[in-house]
């Protein structure tokens, strides 16, 4: 990151009162607010925008991590079409990320809007259910996996118990990915209806009357008045859950480090580098695939927040 | 942990806080408090199962099912405490966050500083890079940063193992690296929302850009500053993945929620003193959200307070 000031120019000018911001600095102060800029803009690159620059590069590599960068073979997209056709775990990690990704969607993220429309309201008790239902947001999602393991677990969980059944919620993949996702909404839910709340207070009261005085029936308040006022509230939320379904990971982690139907990308990529084979090549391949969609969407929040800051 | 700035709303014209959404029609009402009750119920569950069991022998719950009622102990507690040394990750835990925190917060307030006192033509495209990096899946950095941080050399003196990976100081640096995205967003909004003019008079009393910063804004950003340090207290404190790997060999350097993790297979027999290992690590968040709740909830939609 450059950090040139426009204003830049003879040395030493006396600042003069009541000019508003672009003004030339003394060479002091114009140090300072390079240094400010600086240092935590070395933060961001050195270990966000450097390491996803090198993902890209490595994923054009064959290196198992041993020895120096020389012992990188170039394969040029090797890696990318050996994911797409002879790795076996790549089309269910994809297909359980869209699984996850939809999920999201129609359930918790749904609940959570209809929550804080409803408690939005002039309702006795109001405090209190936002408390219940935004407590799970402040666990890790690695904890929300060990504290739902007491209903999941075989021999010992409370689902088998109360109904005399036998599954291994955790451990069938048959029913797993649904069993993480359920445990994921109970966290999720909470952060939508927050979002949403903080949103809703934005709601003119007196459109809300008008409506009311001229008839309309709290449906079409709803959706004439409320809904779209939440509009960019939506778009908002449309990216928190696509990049949260995305780089969801620590509770498959924990429940079985993403595998036997518990398969993610996020997962997939860390078991190539901590697992028994440090592929570092294949893995970064797979990273890069993760940034490339998550790119997309991060655009459309930029430009979205942008939108709102120009405003 | 994701952590994304919602976007401001448009602001209420008039302020009528008791009437919030207007009252709703009785029968309605009705339906709707019984059904948030029973969902609220049903969200406190988890909670309150785990605090139930934590507090069961497991011989009764061996012996009754988990579906009795008794056995009552503080065994676990006792037992989770002492033989997992679990004193040891909460300190680690501590080492971690509490550096974390502060220079995430002093980070990104000297970018925020500059992209609210000077309108540059630069300043979009940086907040674009610190904003978008909040967003990478951590996962995909993993590779480059972990490889960076195996060749860093650090003294022993800093670091048992000789490099960056397996230290603190790189676990430090990545989790600011990732929250400084979303603060510098929240901060800068804040400062807009200052009267210009104190600068303007700043600068006739011949105070610096230094000065600016250090005496004035930040004085008038502290309660953006209070409810930013809860948020990120919580979630780095809940950071998972990067403490993971990045301090993978080390088992015993591991702050509580991954060390929690770690410890199941061979401490964590059975699920009662699971439950207390996992109470004792939910407590400190859980204290955090219920002194802070306002300045948590604040930190949340602070990107929303824009001037």
């Amino acid at each position: 990151m450059t950090t040139t000031t426009p204003a830049a120019g003879r040395s030493a000018d006396r600042p003069v009162a009541g000019k508003p911001a672009k003004r030339r600095l003394a060479p002091r102060d114009r140090a300072v607010v390079i240094a400010m800029i600086a240092v935590p803009t070395f933060f961001v690159v050195a270990l966000v925008w450097l390491p996803a620059i090198l993902s890209m590069v490595l994923s054009f590599g064959a290196w198992n991590g041993i020895g120096d960068l020389d012992q990188i073979t170039w394969v040029g997209t090797k890696n990318y079409s050996d994911i797409v056709d002879i790795y076996p775990p790549f089309w269910p990690a994809i297909r359980h990320n869209l699984i996850w990704l939809v999920f999201l969607f129609l359930g918790p993220t749904l609940l959570g809007m209809l929550l804080a429309v409803v408690l939005d309201r002039n309702m006795r008790g109001s405090r209190f259910y936002q408390t219940a239902f935004y407590m799970p947001v402040v666990l890790s999602l690695a904890l929300v996996g060990f504290i739902w393991q007491l209903f999941y677990s075989r021999d010992q969980g409370l689902i088998n118990q109360v109904f005399g059944s036998e599954v291994d919620w955790y451990g069938d993949s048959s029913v797993n990915l649904w069993a993480v996702l359920v445990a994921t909404a109970w966290r999720h839910t909470g952060y939508i209806m927050l979002i949403y709340l903080a949103g809703l207070k934005g709601v003119d009261t007196t459109l809300r009357e008008a409506a009311a005085m001229d008839g309309a029936t709290e449906r079409q308040t709803f959706f004439r008045v409320i809904f779209p006022v939440m509009r960019p509230i939506n778009m908002i939320v449309l990216v928190i859950v696509v990049i949260e379904s995305l780089r969801a990971f620590d509770l498959v982690w924990v429940v079985n480090r993403g595998t036997n139907g518990l398969e993610l990308i996020g997962a997939l990529v860390a078991q190539n580098v901590v697992g028994e084979a440090s592929r570092y090549g294949f893995g970064s391949a797979l990273a890069v695939i993760m940034m490339l969609i998550s790119t997309i969407f991060i655009t459309i929040y930029l430009r979205s927040v942008f939108k709102e800051e120009r405003r | 942990m994701s952590t994304t700035a919602t976007v401001p709303p448009p602001p209420r014209t008039t302020k009528a806080s008791h009437a919030e959404g207007g009252a709703m029609s009785k029968p309605r009402g009705m339906v709707a408090t019984v059904i948030m009750a029973a969902l609220a119920l049903l969200w406190l569950f988890p909670l309150i199962w785990a605090v139930l069991n934590s507090f069961r022998s497991y011989s009764y719950t061996q012996q009754n099912g988990y579906l009795s009622f008794g056995g009552w102990t503080f065994d676990n507690y006792r037992n989770v405490w002492e033989n997992a040394g679990l004193g040891k990750f909460f300190v680690n835990s501590l080492i971690i966050t509490v550096p974390a925190v502060f220079l995430t917060l002093f980070l990104s307030s000297l970018v925020a500083f500059v992209l609210a006192r000077f309108s540059y033509r630069f300043n979009l495209t940086l907040l674009a890079i610190f904003l978008a990096a909040n967003l990478m899946p951590p996962q995909a950095l993993l590779i480059p940063v972990y490889r960076m941080f195996r060749e860093i050399p650090l003294p022993l003196v800093m670091s048992e193992t000789g490099t960056v990976l397996g230290s603190y100081w790189g676990l430090i640096a990545i989790n600011v690296a990732f929250q400084l995205g979303f603060c510098t967003f929240v901060l800068s909004n804040y400062m807009k929302s200052l009267p210009f003019e104190i600068y303007e008079q700043a600068q006739i009393d011949g105070a610096g850009v230094w000065r600016q910063y250090w005496q004035l804004t930040m004085p008038l950003i502290r309660p953006a500053l209070a409810a930013l340090a809860t948020l990120e207290v919580t979630w780095i404190y809940n950071e998972f993945f990067w403490a993971t790997v990045l301090l993978g060999g080390q088992g015993d350097k591991f702050p509580i929620t991954s060390a929690l993790n770690n410890l199941r297979g061979q401490f964590f027999v059975d699920y009662n003193l699971l439950s207390a290992g996992s109470v004792l690590v939910a407590l400190p968040v859980l204290i955090v959200f219920f002194v802070l709740q306002k300045q948590f909830v604040a930190g949340l939609t602070l990107g929303s307070t824009k001037g």
